[in-house]
């Protein structure tokens, strides 16, 4: 009897817990509202279905514990009862599938209209690119990464020239406007994923992999790396700062490009020689 | 000679049962059934301490053997979770961890606790102990090869521990061993540590694979007369399936590991593609670390079921003895195990949704992983079923297996989060997907291994465990391990990534404070409560009560033979002679509430048996 209790307490303490955590999802602020409503319906499917079978559990420990006098049903099978059972599951499983797939479907293809960010990730740190007034990022290659070209951009590449380095871990994003994530790692596997914006990939060294979402809450963000990455893994922060479009602009207008970078190094060069001839 | 079956002769070779005269017509009970062609052969029998004890062929011995190394390693593991929590509640108290230590814990945790106490603990030790005695045969088929894999398995778990002493420390690469970093520096133990990781998971390949082709073919080959495979025991059809996974997915370890090997050692680049570090680029070039991934998950996702499928086998069986009922549904039960073992290499993608491999690949593993909890979840409603209307005890055994219902399925719930891909997005490398698998293939299966050590400890040592003390164990194991894992999985729905050294301090991170120091303290308790078990089993041993012959009045073939624990060769002069399924209890008409799998149809004529 004890045990039917304890088993029912844990029952009606997992449903209040639920129901009063104060620990639970932070505020979405990007368009993947569907992934958490997904999330609520699994809940909802899934949860009744072990409160469920735990209260028949807990209804069998009460109601047929150990009597000498009496003895168990012999009914090795009951085929309508298992057909039952194996079609309402079967429904029930369609019916969480079928929101996660039409979900990922949409997850997997990125609107035409977003604009492309290239993280490159290394141990332990993140940076940013973005297409200068072409619209296209140049290609890039890790061997040609050096001090006046931390992207390793190729220098043959004309649509490079124009690309906007940001080297700071903290990115300015424009609000309402989808942003296609494309991953880059110079030496292991990173992730980089922003718990508000519920997305997330990994970077994969050798490939491009990509991701996107639509931020919709202007504010500060903290990027954490999600995938395990060697002994830094745990201090590897970075920072998105979504605004409207009218601050962005401003933001972006003072950044770098790829020209303006490598006409300082050349300069930094020849400056440098003088002062080795004198 | 020809193929032609002859009756009189081969009967008279295996066994002495009356023949009641004329050619072809034998014992009415089992006339369906051929006895064996040939005769039995000699088993061969320990002559010293070290045959007996230490090299012994024994499958029992073999089985404990297996079994204490296993207890063995799974402390380890339980101590490095001690000092994983300690860092994580109270890192204040943790000044000695740096983050590399803690790294080095977390992956020997892993890998000690799926491959070296899980996997050895269920197929090397239930599987030893239980195969030949619940088929009704007299040993493994190939004892010396079975003595051998014991052996391999102990070197394995020799070169593991050595990684703790050699310079750099164990591995600490996660026990994903994901390429690059695995071997790089900037992971701790990138030299040294991880070379004597994939040894010792290469020997543990190889010992298994010895052991794995003996449990199958016994299995196969060496059951008793009437012992068809739908009269097993559900406890051999489980870890039959998953000795089959475990032969088809080591090999994909094996080469993984051994590819792996070839890149740190010889700068082979099968995973490893261009890399810059510390501004210079390596010699490696072209390699793919998601190689890697796919591998090591086609090996790891039937990993899982190879320690899930024994655990349902055997708590199928456990279920059904104590709650005097016949499991509901066998046949359904015998084919979703086999149809689960089936699906499992089709899902290993499920772990790799975020991994950077195509993206169109999630819709095929999300349906497969979908798929598979059917016929998972049918055997959740059988296990509750075989409850309903049964006549329960409500003793030590039964409340694991209690436990084991309300943990699998809040694990397996958690599971078909992770497994619906846009769903697993927010969740993947977070806290959500830690607290699921600890509940469903840690906590879930551990409940099953306590419920068989009580259920089976009389027939190994031929003493009762103390039930008060059981009790005990049960209760603060499993309230302490709930409320470890229910609540992490809030953690996860926050965002807090899992393989974090220190918790993040961003304002919603902070709130998990109270949450970590909560978890650790149920840890440290969970903990210390196996102790009770240790200390049950030692004054047991000393003082307890001798237990009787089929104490739990049980109807397999283990608890049938000629002494208690029994002798090497199992089962005295004559083998057992099998006439129905395991689940014979409570039938209309019968004396006991029990009928053993060898009393005969004509021995109890007047019961009404649907099933045989």
């Amino acid at each position: 009897m004890h045990a039917g209790i304890i088993f029912l307490l844990v029952i009606v303490g997992s449903i209040l817990f639920h129901i009063f955590t104060p620990w639970y999802w932070t505020d979405i602020a990007s368009n993947w509202g569907g992934m958490d409503s997904t999330i609520t319906l699994t809940f909802w499917v899934g949860g009744g279905v072990f409160v469920a079978v735990c209260l028949f559990m807990v209804y069998c420990i009460f109601r047929y514990s150990h009597k000498e006098d009496r003895r168990a049903e012999y009914k090795p099978e009951d085929k309508k009862l298992e057909k039952i059972l194996t079609w309402a599951t079967t429904l029930g499983v369609c019916a969480l599938l079928a929101p996660g797939l039409i979900i990922w479907n949409q997850y997997v293809n990125v609107p035409k209209n977003a604009i492309e960010v290239d993280v490159m990730a290394w141990q332990w740190g993140w940076q940013y690119r973005l297409p200068g007034a072409d619209g296209k990022l140049g290609t890039t290659q890790v061997r040609n990464i050096a001090d006046n070209n931390p992207f390793g951009i190729n220098p043959d590449d004309p649509f490079g020239k124009d690309d906007i380095m940001i080297e700071s871990d903290v990115i300015n994003l424009e609000n309402n406007r989808p942003v296609k994530i494309l991953l880059r790692s110079v030496d292991v596997l990173h992730n980089w994923y922003v718990p508000q914006f519920r997305s997330k990939m990994d970077a994969v060294p050798g490939t491009v992999t990509f991701y996107w979402f639509e931020p919709n809450k202007v504010g500060e963000y903290e990027v954490l790396c999600a995938e395990y990455c060697g002994v830094g893994h745990y201090a590897m922060r970075g920072g998105v700062e979504v605004q409207d479009k009218a601050d962005y602009e401003v933001w972006l207008s003072e950044q770098e490009t790829f020209q303006q970078l490598s006409a300082r190094y050349e300069k930094l060069n020849v400056d440098g020689n003088k002062l080795v001839k004198k | 000679m020809s193929d032609e079956y002859d009756n009189n002769k081969s009967y008279q070779a295996q066994s002495s049962e009356v023949l009641d005269g004329s050619a072809g017509s034998i014992n009415p009970d089992m006339d369906y059934v051929r006895p064996a062609e040939i005769p039995e052969q000699d088993l061969y029998h320990a002559h010293s301490f070290i045959e007996k004890w230490i090299f012994c062929q024994d499958a029992k011995v073999i089985g404990v053997q297996y079994f204490l190394t296993a207890v063995f390693t799974g402390i380890v593991g339980l101590i490095l979770s001690w000092l994983m929590r300690l860092q994580l509640g109270f890192p204040e108290l943790a000044g000695f961890m740096t983050a590399e230590h803690y790294y080095q814990f977390v992956t020997m945790h892993g890998m000690i606790m799926v491959v070296y106490f899980l996997t050895a603990l269920f197929l090397g030790g239930f599987g030893n102990y239980l195969i030949p005695l619940m088929v009704g045969a007299r040993d493994m088929v190939f004892p010396y090869v079975n003595m051998l894999s014991f052996w391999m398995f102990f070197v394995a778990v020799a070169v593991l521990m050595a990684s703790f002493f050699v310079p750099g420390g164990p591995t600490g690469a996660g026990w994903t061993l994901y390429p690059p970093q695995t071997i790089l520096e900037g992971t701790p133990g990138s030299g040294t540590g991880i070379l004597l990781m994939l040894i010792s998971l290469s020997l543990f390949v190889i010992g298994f694979t010895m052991g794995g082709l003996n449990y199958m073919i016994t299995i196969l080959q060496a059951r008793t007369r009437g012992m068809t495979l739908m009269r097993m025991p559900l406890t051999v059809w489980g870890i039959f399936t998953a000795t089959v996974l475990a032969m088809l997915a080591f090999p994909a370890l094996l080469v993984s590991a051994i590819m792996m090997t070839l890149d740190k050692v010889l700068q082979t680049s099968f995973f490893m593609p261009t890399i810059l570090k510390a501004g210079e680029v390596l010699e490696y070039g072209g390699g793919s670390p998601i190689l890697f991934q796919h591998l090591f998950w086609f090996f790891g996702h039937p990993e899982v079921y190879i320690v899930a499928l024994p655990a349902f086998g055997i708590v199928s069986d456990l279920i059904s003895v104590h709650a005097r009922k016949n499991i509901f549904g066998y046949r359904m039960m015998v084919w979703a195990i086999v149809g689960i073992g089936g699906l499992s290499f089709f899902v290993w993608a499920h772990h790799m949704y975020v991994s950077g491999m195509n993206p169109w690949f999630g819709f095929f593993f999300a349906t497969t992983t979908l798929i598979i909890a059917v016929p998972t979840a049918m055997k959740v409603y059988n296990w509750i079923l075989t409850l309903w209307r049964g006549n329960i005890r409500i003793n030590t055994v039964m409340l694991w297996c209690l436990g084991f219902i309300v943990t699998f399925v809040n694990g397996g719930i958690t599971g078909i989060f992770l497994g619906n891909v846009s769903v697993d997005v927010p969740l993947s490398d977070t806290y959500f997907v830690v607290a699921h698998f600890h509940m469903v293939m840690g906590i879930a299966p551990l409940m099953v291994i306590m419920g068989a050590v009580y259920h089976w400890f009389p027939l190994v040592a031929g003493k009762m465990l103390s039930e008060t003390l059981g009790k005990w164990h049960f209760w603060i194991t499993f309230l302490g391990a709930y409320s470890i894992y229910f609540p992490m999985h809030y953690l996860g729905f926050i965002g807090v990534p899992r393989r974090y050294f220190e918790m993040y301090d961003s304002p919603y991170m902070t709130s998990t404070v109270g949450m970590n120091e909560f978890i650790s303290v149920a840890a440290f308790i969970v903990g210390a409560a196996q102790f009770i078990l240790v200390f049950n089993i030692i004054k047991t041993l000393k003082t307890g009560k001798k237990a009787e012959q089929n104490p739990w009045k049980a109807n397999s073939l283990e608890w049938y033979t000629s002494t208690v624990p029994p002798e090497h060769g199992n089962f005295g002069e004559r083998l057992p002679v099998v006439h129905r399924w395991p689940y014979d209890f409570s039938v209309p008409g019968a004396k006991d509430d029990f009928i053993p799998q060898t009393t005969a149809p004509s021995e109890v004529a007047n019961t009404e048996v649907e099933k045989t």
